[in-house]
């Protein structure tokens, strides 16, 4: 069993924050291709916003409700964009669901993983097969979801989310963009890997290195 | 290699260029209290009047902010380059445009906007003022015409947006106002054309590849792909080309009138936009379509790409006395 305090929370925002900086280029050059080119900046922006706003924070004295509604609020005020609202509902959506505990346990960090998919899927509307951050979002969360359920420990419940999303990131190659900007691509959007889904994958990576 | 900028810090752009506004334009606009990225118009909101706030990312210039001003927008939220501002930046200029009759939301549809605005909207609706939002969706080469809904809003916008201010201006009811901008909406039509990317100050990194005599036809303003590549082509094909999409929907009877905007997306040169100016003219005068007037230069820009858009608004009488109720704005001024 492992527990994650607003410390360990404030960890795995460190590393996603180095891990999406270490992207950036990676993930410009994929929505440079069928978007605006600009996703990575949009994401590296956010995460820079958040860690330097949870490095504000008195840890001690900060719940990880309160720490996940921070991360949201600067995340969303310096980015804008899609991304914006999108990471920030699905922090909200973590917040909300770690409500009132001061530790998490590894279910809490499961719920708050299925929390932020859900916040995502809701706030963007897109659906399963969109070619959308939701491709990469939701089959981790639910592949989290089910090694939980089997008993499994937090690393390895992480672990299958983390090869979820892999699956599900690379799958949508295969897609015809239906939400979003690359949506007005029709069938030109095929062949190439969605730029969400692809920061999906190394945002769950990285909560996965911060948090075990 | 990177391109060449004359900037100073690729991630301080955006506000570093709303200082150098606000220096040029203190007669007509204004940042709001503690809000930056808010751009205010001195002389506009009322009490009485329906507000117009439009908005969306940087690198557009003048597109937003050049049109904030008495006649036109009563505020204009600045997001970064190419990305939607968020929430906070435009429930601030919701508030300032706010004179108790309701406020419009009018900006090109992108999923990101849609988001962040429909957010303010909600936040807006909590300190009582309604909002009502109309999406502008101009572009023709966006989408095909029976999902029109989905199209995206860009050089169109000035026109949609003027109409709109109008009415505000008038002091016509939210209803009014509302369904003129609608309609301002449905009968704009742009068209446009790229031959060479913009880069990202961020990046300085061409944000497109694109052959050195090849032109992409439909090219969005963020360099998404447009409907059809090929060899560079002379100005009177290229303009036929674009016009005849437009047409094809406006499908305008002999004796009606439009108004015309021939725009630079960055680095094409006004003797070039005059160019297809002119036979946009050709073109008009052989269909017995008349031009009620014509602006062109730079009015919805892609950084510094290379390329031009054609809009055409097809006026009826209501529409064109909007064109031609005055307005004064930082960067454009019209009666």
């Amino acid at each position: 069993m492992t527990s994650i305090d607003s410390v360990g929370l404030k960890r795995m925002f460190d590393a996603i924050a180095a891990a999406i900086d270490a992207d950036k280029d990676r993930l410009c050059r994929l929505d440079g291709v069928i978007g605006d080119a600009d996703h990575g900046i949009a994401m590296a922006l956010g995460f820079t916003a958040a860690r330097d706003a949870l490095a504000q924070l008195d840890l001690a004295a900060t719940e990880p409700t309160a720490l996940l509604n921070t991360a949201a609020k600067s995340f969303l005020n310096a980015v804008g964009a899609s991304s914006g609202p999108l990471y920030a509902t699905a922090f909200m959506r973590a917040a909300a669901a770690v409500k009132g505990k001061a530790i998490l346990e590894d279910t809490d960090i499961i719920a708050m993983l299925r929390a932020m998919a859900q916040g995502i899927q809701d706030r963007g509307k897109a659906e399963l097969g969109e070619k959308t951050m939701v491709d990469a979002w939701l089959p981790a969360a639910q592949a989290a979801g089910v090694a939980q359920e089997a008993g499994k420990g937090l690393s390895e419940s992480l672990e299958a989310a983390l090869a979820a999303a892999e699956r599900g990131a690379e799958a949508t190659k295969d897609m015809i963009a239906a939400k979003g900007r690359s949506s007005r691509l029709g069938e030109r959007s095929l062949g190439h890997m969605d730029p969400g889904a692809a920061s999906a994958v190394t945002i769950i990576r990285a909560m996965r290195n911060g948090l075990v | 290699m990177q391109t060449k900028k004359i900037i100073n810090d690729g991630n301080r752009t955006v506000d570093e260029m709303l200082e150098g506004i606000l220096a040029a334009h203190p007669r007509h606009l204004k940042s709001a209290e503690g809000s930056p990225r808010s751009i205010i118009a001195r002389d506009g909101p009322r009490q009485g009047k329906v507000g117009l706030v439009i908005g969306g990312g940087s690198g557009h210039e003048p597109t937003f902010l050049g049109f904030v001003g008495k006649g036109l927008a009563d505020a204009a939220a600045i997001g970064n380059v190419f990305a939607s501002p968020p929430p906070d930046p435009i429930l601030e200029c919701a508030k300032a445009a706010s004179g108790g009759a309701g406020v419009l939301f009018m900006y090109g549809n992108y999923a990101g906007d849609v988001m962040n605005f429909d957010m303010a909207a909600e936040m807006a609706a909590m300190d009582d003022i309604e909002v009502r939002t109309v999406l502008t969706i101009d572009d023709v080469a966006s989408a095909p015409r029976d999902q029109r809904q989905k199209r995206r809003g860009v050089a169109g916008n000035f026109f949609i947006f003027k109409a709109a201010g109008a009415a505000c201006d008038q002091m016509l009811s939210f209803d009014e106002c509302e369904r003129i901008a609608r309609k301002a909406n449905d009968q704009t039509f742009t068209m446009g054309v790229a031959l060479s990317p913009c880069s990202l100050p961020q990046t300085r990194r061409p944000n497109f590849e694109i052959g050195p005599d090849e032109m992409e036809i439909g090219m969005g303003i963020h360099g998404e792909p447009g409907i059809a590549r090929g060899k560079l082509k002379t100005a009177d094909e290229i303009t036929d080309e674009m016009l005849d999409k437009i047409l094809d929907e406006m499908t305008p009877a002999r004796g009606d009138k439009v108004a015309v905007l021939v725009n630079s997306l960055g680095s094409t040169p006004l003797m070039e936009l005059y160019i297809i100016n002119r036979r946009v003219k050709q073109r008009l005068d052989d269909i017995g379509v008349s031009v009620h007037a014509t602006w062109v230069g730079n009015y919805c820009t892609s950084l510094e790409m290379a390329g031009a858009s054609v809009t055409l608004m097809h006026l009826d009488g209501e529409l064109q006395a909007m064109f031609d109720h005055p307005c004064d704005c930082a960067m454009f001024r019209a009666g």
